[in-house]
């Protein structure tokens, strides 16, 4: 296969801290229609029990995703990017993203594989803050199409 | 963009009907999108590029669609920050055409279970009558 198998496991650098703006969650929910009070007032989130304005759900892949880029460009992994389609995508949470939060990034190749004449490429992020708290967990899943 | 859905939470019990949810997507809010997460992809801005590598003209971001359901989910459930598990695969892309209508995403469901206080939602997600994701599931903590 074109993707190096020895790359599971391994560990891309450490990013962070992603400092949470309460500014960027509101662009990023008005870019996706989401208009609940509690992406952006700090008092309609407060009536919920958070501390400040929080982030709608898909927001964790915008923080991973420079650690994710920086684990699947690694040139010596092999991605061929004219090749490359998004597979699969999921989240888990401990508790949403909030304004505020300082968050850093630990990126994984969890699994290389190959199946009827494509590759596929999963990575796993690891989000959690500064302090060490959990926050969500991301895992990504391209396929590197095969030829034909 | 806007969605036509009913403004109030469904009560989330095993085999609740999830109703359908319909969110308009235009290229301008692909524009937005991208500025908006990062992600800079000609793909999803680009006829140029994306018909050279075989798409049919400018698709939404995968993850853009993953957002359009989960306001569903966050909408169904009440609660803007319920979700503790959010999965799909991408099947199918969006095909935007750069037209004032674009491309119409709707998203319905049914709750599959509850267990210790989550409720368990498996998704159907079209456009164009097409499912554009599989195996989209959530799992929400209900207060």
């Amino acid at each position: 296969m074109a993707l190096d198998p020895s790359f599971v496991g391994r560990n891309g650098p450490p990013t962070g801290p992603y400092v949470v703006g309460r500014e960027k969650i509101i662009e990023f929910a008005s870019a996706i229609g989401a208009d609940d009070p509690a992406y952006r007032d700090p008092a309609a989130a407060a009536l919920l029990g958070y501390p400040d304005v929080i982030a709608p759900p898909t927001f964790p892949v915008v923080v991973g995703k420079p650690a994710n880029d920086a684990l699947i460009h690694d040139p010596a992994l092999g991605v061929d990017y004219s090749r490359v389609v998004h597979g699969d995508q999921r989240i888990a949470y401990t508790r949403p993203v909030r304004a505020g939060d300082r968050l850093v990034c630990a990126s994984t190749v969890e699994e290389i594989m190959s199946r009827g004449g494509h590759d596929f490429l999963t990575t796993r992020v690891e989000i959690s803050t500064e302090a060490g708290e959990a926050v969500a967990t991301v895992w990504s899943r391209l396929v590197v199409r095969g030829d034909g | 963009m806007e969605a036509q859905s009913s403004r109030e939470a469904i009560r989330l019990v095993p085999g609740a009907e999830l109703p359908a949810q319909t969110f308009r997507v235009t290229r301008a809010d692909l524009v937005r999108y991208a500025g908006a997460s990062g992600d800079f992809n000609p793909i999803h801005w680009s006829d140029r590029v994306a018909t050279a590598v075989g798409l049919p003209g400018v698709i939404a971001h995968g993850m853009f669609t993953m957002a359009l359901a989960g306001r569903a989910v966050t909408s169904w459930a009440g609660d803007p920050g319920a979700i503790v598990e959010y999965g799909v695969r991408f099947t199918k892309p969006v095909v935007v055409p750069d037209d004032d209508d674009g491309a119409e995403v709707v998203v319905s469901g049914v709750v599959r279970g509850v267990t210790d206080g989550v409720a368990q939602l498996e998704l159907t997600v079209t456009s164009g009558g097409e499912k554009v994701l599989a195996q989209a599931r959530a799992r929400v903590r209900l207060r």
